[in-house]
């Protein structure tokens, strides 16, 4: 048990390694450094040349990234040359916003799945698991973005019952109750949008497991003691199918870091992914790559936990 | 096919139809599959039939006496912001969006085929090492590293577009034809050609891949439907084709303005719609392939 943890988590250490390393590759290949954020152009272009002495620009690479790498450890990532304040506040503003909308994707997705997905597992090839596969297929067919478009037109737009951008009204006491209230209503049709197509791989998954649960000898020899139906499910079906599905918790944060690129810029909701978009887009590089950074740190974080819960429930994957 | 021979041997005994055959037979029962497969052929001949008489240029040109017209017997879908028919953008952009989902299709499955075979034939270290590779790229928040790169690669063209895509994509791909190379290295036949002395080379590409193609075939197809939405939602967020060159996603993009969204649907939902039915499509038509493929899961 303990070996497997450990070994994995030996793993984890040069994926974070080389995630740096393409991420410092990536910010050597895009135009600028850190200076061009801060500098006025009439300057003396030799004052300039000795700021970047100073500043190590002018050292090779590999000092270079040791003092990146340094850097980023103690929390200093550059300055926004956009908004001309240190990254890492900027991102911490950010942060809690795209928390929020990830935590409230994360319910949505599981309060969606649980049902259906066992609805359609334990009555199989009837008329309702019928319409709830019928909604997974379609719902891997639908691009994310697409959906989110239609339902931010319908929902937001022509009937008017969410409101269409942003994460807070505005002119509201922090902390209030109104505050707090407009932070949910702001949070709904974003959360939902992203949760409805992201969680047909869930629903799909949690059916083929009781499906699978429900041949198992186990079942047939609580059937044989005498449980009723519902225990036989509540009890021993669903227990054994949800803790596979429990597991892969980890690698929907990878998912919802994609989707949240789309869900924030049709919603405008300010969170990373907004921020990441508008960063691109106005060359705002110090911004991107600690973006890309920290969004990378944490899909391998989710894939080591997904990894670690699924060796507690599965013996059969420690082994190796 | 190779085993003609033993065929012509056991005549007696009923042939085993070719996999062409089955998968035409699964399409056929399966009418949801069958209505897709026409579906897709009858869109891409129509899309690009009519785009050669199209002057691209012709349909980009701005107008600005026509701007964000609803549809009209002029304009059968209106036009756009620049006076753009958007009927002749929806058609050079479908055309456009499957050209460049089938190349990146090809392109991933090429590298993704290769890479996997070698590394599930030599197995061993060769295999671990290039496996962690893979798992590597494939937690990467693979968007976000593909918007960087778009954002920074000089000479920005629709083929620096597929060439990244292709840089990020082909490494599911390869975890699954590994996989299934494994097994097969152990098989007598693969054991047998190595102790004849057949190069390696030989061994993958000519006797362990053929067993591989309809899983390949099965593959490929789904990806080609994930590729085109993936496409078209670069594109939407502004990192895919460039707008003199239109595409499903470009025209989708203009949803991205909240007037253009609320007030001019025709600029936006005939694009969605129809990546939808593609996607849709060719699901379809990849599902009915990969139970042609599993027999246990035949209708036919």
């Amino acid at each position: 048990m303990w070996k497997f943890i450990v070994r994995r988590l030996l793993i984890t250490m040069p994926q974070i390694v080389l995630l740096s390393i393409l991420v410092f590759i990536m910010a050597q290949l895009m135009p600028g450094d850190a200076l061009s954020g801060l500098i006025d152009p009439n300057i003396d272009p030799a004052a300039i040349e000795e700021q970047r002495e100073k500043l190590g620009l002018n050292d090779p690479w590999y000092v270079q990234y040791t003092d990146w790498v340094t850097s980023a450890i103690q929390g200093d990532l550059g300055q926004s040359f956009r908004f001309k304040m240190p990254v890492t506040e900027l991102i911490g503003q950010r942060l809690v916003n795209t928390f929020w909308l990830g935590l409230a994707t994360l319910i949505f997705t599981y309060i969606i799945a649980i049902p259906l997905g066992i609805t359609s597992g334990r009555y199989n090839d009837t008329l309702r698991d019928q319409i709830i596969t019928g909604y997974t297929y379609i719902g891997f067919a639908t691009p994310l973005f697409i959906f989110a478009l239609v339902m931010l037109w319908v929902f937001g737009y022509s009937l008017g019952w969410f409101p269409t951008g942003g994460s807070v009204e505005p002119g509201l006491e922090p902390g209030s109750f109104a505050y707090i209230m407009s932070k949910i209503n702001h949070l709904l049709l974003p959360a939902i949008s992203m949760a409805l197509i992201t969680t047909v791989n869930t629903v799909q998954y949690l059916r083929s497991e009781i499906i699978d649960t429900k041949q198992k000898d186990f079942v047939l020899t609580a059937r044989a003691k005498g449980a009723s139906e519902a225990r036989v499910y509540r009890r021993h079906i669903f227990r054994n199918s949800l803790l596979p599905v429990a597991a892969y918790f980890g690698f929907e944060i990878t998912g919802l870091i994609g989707g949240t690129i789309f869900i924030e810029t049709i919603f405008s909701y300010p969170g990373m992914g907004l921020l990441f978009m508008e960063s691109v887009l106005q060359r705002d590089y110090s911004v991107v790559t600690s973006v890309v950074l920290l969004f990378g740190i944490a899909s391998i974080l989710g894939a080591l936990l997904s990894d670690i819960i699924l060796s507690l429930v599965d013996p059969r994957i420690r082994i190796k | 096919m190779h085993y003609t021979e033993t065929e012509s041997m056991v005549t007696n005994e009923e042939k085993v139809p070719s996999l062409a055959k089955i998968i035409w037979r699964e399409i056929v029962r399966d009418k949801v599959a069958l209505i897709s497969f026409l579906f897709i052929i009858l869109i891409t001949s129509f899309v690009y039939g009519i785009s050669i008489f199209l002057n691209q240029d012709e349909i980009v040109r701005v107008d600005l006496f026509a701007i964000n017209e609803p549809p009209s017997e002029n304009f059968w879908l209106g036009t756009d912001y620049g006076g753009r028919d958007i009927f002749g953008q929806l058609i050079i952009g479908t055309r456009n969006s499957l050209s460049i989902g089938i190349l990146v299709t090809l392109m991933t499955g090429i590298i993704g085929v290769t890479y996997g075979l070698a590394s599930g034939y030599f197995g061993g270290t060769v295999d671990n090492i290039m496996m962690r590779i893979v798992d590597f790229f494939l937690i990467l928040p693979f968007l976000m590293i593909v918007i960087v790169f778009v954002a920074i690669v000089p000479e920005y063209s629709v083929w620096t577009f597929s060439l990244i895509m292709t840089a990020f994509l082909w490494m599911g791909k390869a975890r699954l034809i590994r996989s299934k190379a494994l097994q097969e290295r152990e098989l007598d036949y693969a054991q047998a050609s190595k102790t004849l002395g057949t190069p390696h080379w030989k061994i993958m590409f000519l006797q362990v891949l053929p067993n591989l193609s309809s899983l390949i075939i099965v593959t490929m197809t789904l990806n080609l439907a994930a590729n085109i939405g993936l496409e078209s939602g670069l594109s939407f967020l502004g990192f895919g084709f460039p707008e003199d060159t239109p595409s499903l996603g470009t025209l989708l993009g203009y949803a991205r303005n909240p007037q253009t969204l609320e007030l001019r649907w025709w600029i936006w939902v005939p694009a969605a719609v129809m990546v939808f039915l593609l996607m849709l499509a060719v699901r379809n038509v990849g599902e009915a392939l990969k139970r042609a493929t599993d027999a246990k899961q035949r209708r036919g």
